[in-house]
């Protein structure tokens, strides 16, 4: 069992340390073996194969037929043909013609059948796949915010892996349970007595199948629960690399996932001792249903009752009668886990997105690039609302900033200005439009964003600032990096704007990603913009690039800017300060620094940010003030 | 460590990561093949019982065609010898006998075969087992280069699905293998005892499979290969989209990121039907072959009964064999499937496992012994491996901190100011001079005992998904409550977590309580706080935080400091300015050096640096003198 591995420099397990999500995975769903509703919903994803799968049921059928037909031949030609004195060589060689037809026929069915199944469980894998994925995209953002992305990745992955797994091995399943009936209806039909007698067998599986179940169940949820933790450990410990070495936490962990990975070992080996407890069971049974053929059989052809080929073809029959029941049998674990599988994925398939276009949305065309928020409240959880009747309007043109301690709501406020989610009351017109009456795609051709922390995908430097803007020349993404000052650094790097960014552009500095997300949003060239300043402050040269390129990017549009930078928060328009969810101040730099209110006593506090105040300042300030 | 030296590349991984993100695997795949089963040889008790057990059920299943064959013999010889009384119940008897011995060749040969199941199942899955401790004990040491380069997504995929591929291997591909070989070998000395000709004839479509198969087998792992390396491709575009979904809603590029995604999971569809249409077309002309073969059983044995060279009985086992063996040849298309997923996995792991860190410890190193706690530079020279050999990071760096110092660094973008950090935590080696830790070179002491030392505190922390307490602890998991919470406070961040409904407890990382920038930052200094090593590296870690703030963080940090050495990496020179010693590099070069007020006297380059910054800062003098 586990080895000799564990090497814990420290005595005991350390009180706080865990690794792995600690969360527990649903893992309840998992149990049945055949769900009618997952097994309803597959279907409809076949639905498209339709044809192709008419054709391969009935390639089974005819190959079913041919497999079925193979020991009758041989039996025809045990009782007619070799029959002393009966001169069958003739006939022995007609037969064999026909088994070579029917072998023949036998090779074709299997080979369509195979080709078909393989080929439509591929399709339905990578549909289901894109479907989840599509889905994914639209879904609401509030759903996202909650769910862990590894998790997503697991249904997205290992979930359809486990459904490739039973589609591979189902597509004998189906021809071996085909062949199963027509055994039991060739065995009953050659003789009724012998059949019955064989049969008879059967029961006695079932009833220790029905003994062996519930055990083998619960062996075979722990084997996936200890998985799935293991797994989550592993992909915790690839992302927080760094920290590990760093910390020096190698050896800890180690210990921890060495735990981690024993229990799954125990796990396993439990199960696959209930997996194959079955198999001296099925065969044991077999040897049975062969005793009594012989030993009945073998009396009803003494008794002359019966002709000896029907005994060698039950006894044919016999031995491929329980190969199908023995895959069953061991398929058991494989089709709970797709159950399982199938149950995860529809349901991501079934989270509503909230935010939807409706029937009749608008495709927003041309608009004045306003901005009006109307007794807006909203909150991410029904009672819990994180901005509280909010109302402000921005002009064409107008750069409003926002700011206020860290919770106060600019988040909420640039995320319900683009219809990431809806809001509980009132409304937010975008060019006088509700942006629940026009479509989401328009929306989003009239808004740039950037957010705070910028995000780069793998691909070329020239891919990630023309992004989604497919149809943008290679001159215009290099004359949005002159712009916003990127051309210079860009050229430097190896290959240009062909450089591929490393994984999370672990290649670029902060500041010179801020750019590059600046460049995309230029691109994009909306008529209005939102931007969420990053807090952390960069080197000054790169700091003056990016003021200048905001200067660029602000120019001509509407922009709404939870601010950081106090050029930025001087050079807006306006300026509206937050707290708790509600407007507390608005106004120009200096006549809120007249008005006295939190905005000027953060000010002078030296608070550059207003974002990263601790608590307990942001309370006392607020107490003094009063709220106005 | 795993990895048995069948052919150990001895390659450094700074070496294999050549900017590539996938690295290839050697088209040797038996090297492969043959290392995962010396693996499954460290479990020798077990391997031998598993193929022990492997053997005697393919005997015993051999045995249950010969009773057929008598027993159709035995019911077959009355009717030839007439009906008598005494012949009836003597074959009566005979027939009794042998279904006793059908029943009891069934149940052994069950018994048998469940033992190998078990057993096979068993060693693949200690495999498995050994396979994912080497493989995260090897991701835990792969420095940092290497981890730039390669795709988180693509390292999870090979640490769950390639395991599981390898895991298989002894099972599926192995044992089956062995079965294979006993039925047929045993079959052919019976089969041949018999009569000769039938017995090639029978097994004539044995070649024809081999071959098949082992070509099939070939051009399955091609398509194994390329399918593994499709879906880890698949799999990075599927996480950068979901880590990145607000990006994608910002632009409303759904259709963009669903074309992208289609592009790549097109070709991945392609691969799989490639890989069904080999898989398929081998395995149905195998049992093609394996029924022409018993065609001409049926054939030649009908003819030779015929004439009376064999017995119905004999010519009834020649097939019943023959039926034994049609699960097994259906069996070999899943067998060179598993051959050819076990190599390809294989090959995947063990690239990352043969890896050599470029940093471990030097044979023979020693603990660090701290005596008084002074690290010094000492003309360093540094170039990262990937870089053009003229290009050096860091070329004569000379730095001395004793503890109570602060040096601060700064410099601009691409100076070298990180790599500073990186060295002392000995995260990549000098190419010329050295740095020491009271007087220890720090490639003469082990890993564990320097990162002790050596507290790092970082610019972006990784948050795991687990409470405050457990990140704030992360490096010291047997740190008390009164230690953590003292950190955090001088973080400035106890006030913060108390006010929380959980408190300590509350859940942090991706599904928990979200913290802003500036939050995690201060919960990474107060993670390294706690530690008390005898050096404390601050990397860019209060970019974050506000000004206000970090002033507090500082005054609270005062008694810390003390004892350490603090180097403090910034570009905004507020964090610095107090320092000690302020070093500015430029081109990997310290190019001026000396306090806050000895650099502004100076004129150069930090002077007119943090003339720029006052601009910037826009600082206006209310602002910075009123109460």
């Amino acid at each position: 069992m586990p080895t000799d591995t564990t090497a814990t420099s420290e005595p005991e397990r350390p009180p706080l340390a865990v690794v792995g999500s600690q969360i527990s995975q649903d893992e309840e769903l998992f149990g049945r073996v055949f769900d009618r509703w997952v097994v309803s919903r597959f279907l409809i994803y076949l639905r498209p194969y339709r044809r192709r799968i008419t054709v391969a049921i009935g390639a089974v059928l005819l190959f079913t037929l041919m497999q079925l037909a193979i020991p009758l031949v041989i039996r025809t030609v045990i009782d007619r043909a070799l029959v002393p004195g009966s001169g069958g060589r003739d006939l022995l060689f007609i037969l064999v013609i026909a088994f070579g037809v029917v072998i023949t026929v036998n090779y074709l069915a299997n080979h369509i059948q195979e080709s078909i199944i393989g080929r439509v469980a591929g399709h339905l894998l990578f549909d289901l796949r894109r479907a989840m994925y599509a889905h994914l995209q639209y879904v609401s953002l509030s759903f996202m915010d909650k769910t862990e992305v590894g998790r997503l990745m697991s249904r997205l992955q290992g979930d359809i892996n486990a459904l490739q797994e039973f589609l591979e091995s189902s597509i004998f399943a189906i021809g071996d349970f085909v062949l199963l009936i027509g055994i039991i209806i060739v065995l009953l039909s050659l003789d009724l007595r012998l059949g019955a007698m064989t049969l008879s067998v059967v029961p006695m599986l079932l009833l220790v199948r029905i003994i062996w179940l519930p055990m083998a169940r619960k062996a075979f949820l722990r084997t996936r629960e200890t998985s799935s933790a293991t797994n989550a450990a592993l992909a915790e410990s690839i992302h927080g690399v760094r920290v590990v070495q760093e910390l020096g936490r190698e050896e800890v962990n180690f210990a921890l996932f060495d735990e981690k990975a024993g229990d799954n070992l125990k796990a396993h080996l439990l199960a696959s001792k209930f997996t194959n407890v079955l198999i001296p069971v099925v065969d044991g049974l077999t040897g049975l249903a062969m005793a009594i053929i012989v030993i009945f059989g073998g009396g009803l052809v003494l008794d002359q009752a019966l002709d000896i080929g029907v005994m060698v073809a039950f006894l044919f029959y016999v031995q491929r009668f329980f190969d199908p029941i023995r895959s069953l049998t061991i398929q058991y674990s494989i089709m709970q886990r797709a159950m399982a599988a199938g149950q995860r994925i529809f349901e991501v398939l079934d989270v509503k997105a909230e935010v939807a276009d409706k029937p009749n949305a608008l495709a927003l065309d041309q608009i004045d690039g306003s901005i009006e928020f109307d007794h807006v409240t909203f909150g991410y959880v029904p009672g819990q609302p994180v901005l509280n009747d909010i109302s402000f309007q921005i002009a064409p043109g107008e750069t409003v900033a926002l700011v206020g301690p860290t919770g106060s709501g600019k988040t909420s406020i640039t995320a319900l200005a683009h219809r990431f989610y809806d809001v509980s009351e009132g409304a937010v017109r975008i060019g006088g439009h509700d942006v629940r009456d026009v479509t989401q795609s328009s929306l989003g051709r009239h808004i740039a964003m950037v957010l705070q922390e910028p995000f780069l995908f793998s691909g070329t430097i020239f891919e990630n600032i023309r992004y989604a803007h497919t149809n943008t020349s290679r001159d215009a993404v290099i004359a949005a990096a002159q712009a916003v000052g990127a051309h210079d650094f860009i050229m430097r790097l190896t290959a240009g704007y062909d450089t591929v960014i490393d994984q999370g552009g672990a290649n670029l500095s902060l500041g010179q990603r801020q750019l590059l997300t600046f460049a995309r949003a230029l691109v994009a060239n909306a008529q209005i913009l939102i931007l969420d300043e990053a807090t952390a402050s960069v080197d000054s040269y790169t700091e003056l690039e990016i003021q200048r390129a905001l200067a660029k990017l602000l120019q001509g549009r509407t922009a709404l800017v939870i601010a950081h930078r106090l050029a930025t928060i001087r050079g807006a328009d306006r300026i509206i300060v937050l707290q708790d969810g509600r407007i507390i101040e608005t106004g120009t730099h200096d006549t809120l620094m007249a008005s006295g209110g939190l905005y000027s006593r953060l000010y002078r506090m030296n608070y550059a940010s207003f974002d990263d105040i601790p608590e307990d300042q942001v309370r006392s300030l607020s107490d003094n003030t009063g709220q106005t | 460590m795993t990895a048995t030296t069948a052919s150990k590349s001895q390659a450094r991984e700074d070496r294999n990561s050549d900017g590539t993100y996938r690295i290839a695997v050697s088209k040797i795949d038996l090297n492969v093949l043959w290392r995962i089963t010396a693996m499954s040889l460290r479990h020798p008790g077990r391997m031998a019982l598993a193929v022990g057990a492997t053997v005697l059920a393919g005997i015993f299943q051999l045995y249950v065609p010969q009773y057929l064959g008598r027993a159709v013999d035995q019911a077959r010889g009355l009717l030839d010898g007439g009906v008598t009384a005494a012949g009836q119940a003597a074959a009566e008897e005979a027939l009794m006998a042998t279904a006793l011995l059908l029943i009891g060749a069934s149940l052994l040969r069950g018994l048998f075969t469940m033992m190998q199941n078990y057993q096979g199942e068993a060693v693949g899955q200690l495999i498995g087992y050994d396979m994912r401790l080497a493989y995260y004990r090897q991701l835990q040491r792969l420095s940092f280069s290497w981890h730039d380069k390669i795709h988180s997504g693509d390292l999870i995929t090979r640490g769950i699905l390639d395991i599981e591929g390898v895991r298989l291997w002894t099972s599926t591909g192995l044992l089956r293998f062995v079965l294979l070989s006993v039925l047929i070998a045993g079959g052919a000395v019976i089969l041949f005892r018999i009569d000769v000709v039938l017995g090639l004839l029978a097994l004539s479509f044995v070649p024809i499979v081999g071959v098949r198969a082992s070509i099939a087998r070939l051009k399955l792992r091609d398509t194994w290969m390329q399918l593994q390396d499709e879906l880890s491709r698949l799999s990075q575009v599927m996480e950068e989209n979901l880590v990145g979904i607000r990006v994608v809603r910002a632009f409303a590029a759904q259709a963009y990121e669903l074309a992208r995604y289609d592009k790549v999971s097109n070709v991945a569809l392609n691969v799989t039907h490639k890989r069904v249409a080999l898989f398929v077309t081998s395995t149905t002309q195998m049992t093609f072959v394996y029924f022409i073969a018993m065609g001409l059983v049926l054939w030649v044995g009908g003819l030779k009964t015929i004439d009376g060279e064999i017995t119905l009985g004999q010519l009834a086992q020649f097939l019943a064999f023959m039926t034994i063996l049609q699960m097994p040849v259906r069996q070999i298309g899943w067998m060179i499937n598993s051959i050819a997923r076990a190599s390809t996995c294989g090959g995947r792991l063990f690239n990352v496992l043969d890896l050599e860190p470029s940093i471990a410890d030097a044979p023979g190193a020693r603990p660090l012994a701290i005596t008084d706690g002074v690290l010094r530079f000492e003309a360093v020279d540094f170039r990262y491996p990937a870089s053009a050999q003229d290009q050096r990071t860091l070329s004569g760096i000379t730095l001395e901190a004793r503890p109570g110092q602060t040096i601060g660094i700064v410099g601009p973008p691409g100076s070298g100011k990180t790599t500073i950090a990186h060295l002392i935590g000995r995260f990549y080696d000098v190419d010329a001079g050295r740095i020491t830790i009271d007087g220890q070179d720090i490639r003469d002491v082990t890993l564990t005992s320097l990162r002790r030392a050596v507290n790092i505190v970082q610019q972006e922390p990784f948050l795991f998904t687990a409470g405050i307490d457990h990140n704030l602890a992360y490096g010291d998991p047997w740190a008390g409550r009164g230690d953590i919470e003292r950190s955090a406070a001088t973080a400035q961040l106890h006030n913060y977590i108390e006010s929380l409904p959980k408190g300590y407890q509350t859940l942090v990382g991706e599904r928990g309580v979200s913290l802003s920038g500036g939050q995690r930052q201060r919960l990474s200094i107060a993670r390294s706080v706690l530690l008390g090593g005898a050096v404390l590296v601050f990397d860019d870690s209060t970019a974050a935080i506000d000004v206000a703030t970090e002033q507090r963080i500082t005054a609270a940090l005062r008694d810390v400091v003390k004892t350490r050495a603090v180097i403090i990496i910034a570009h905004r020179l507020s964090s610095l300015i107090h320092a000690d010693e302020i070093v500015f590099l430029d081109g990997g070069k310290i190019i001026e050096r000396g306090s806050h007020d000895e650099l502004i006297a100076l004129n150069g380059r930090y002077a007119s640096l943090y003339a720029l910054q006052t601009r910037i800062d826009d600082a206006d003098e209310n602002r910075l003198g009123s109460p």
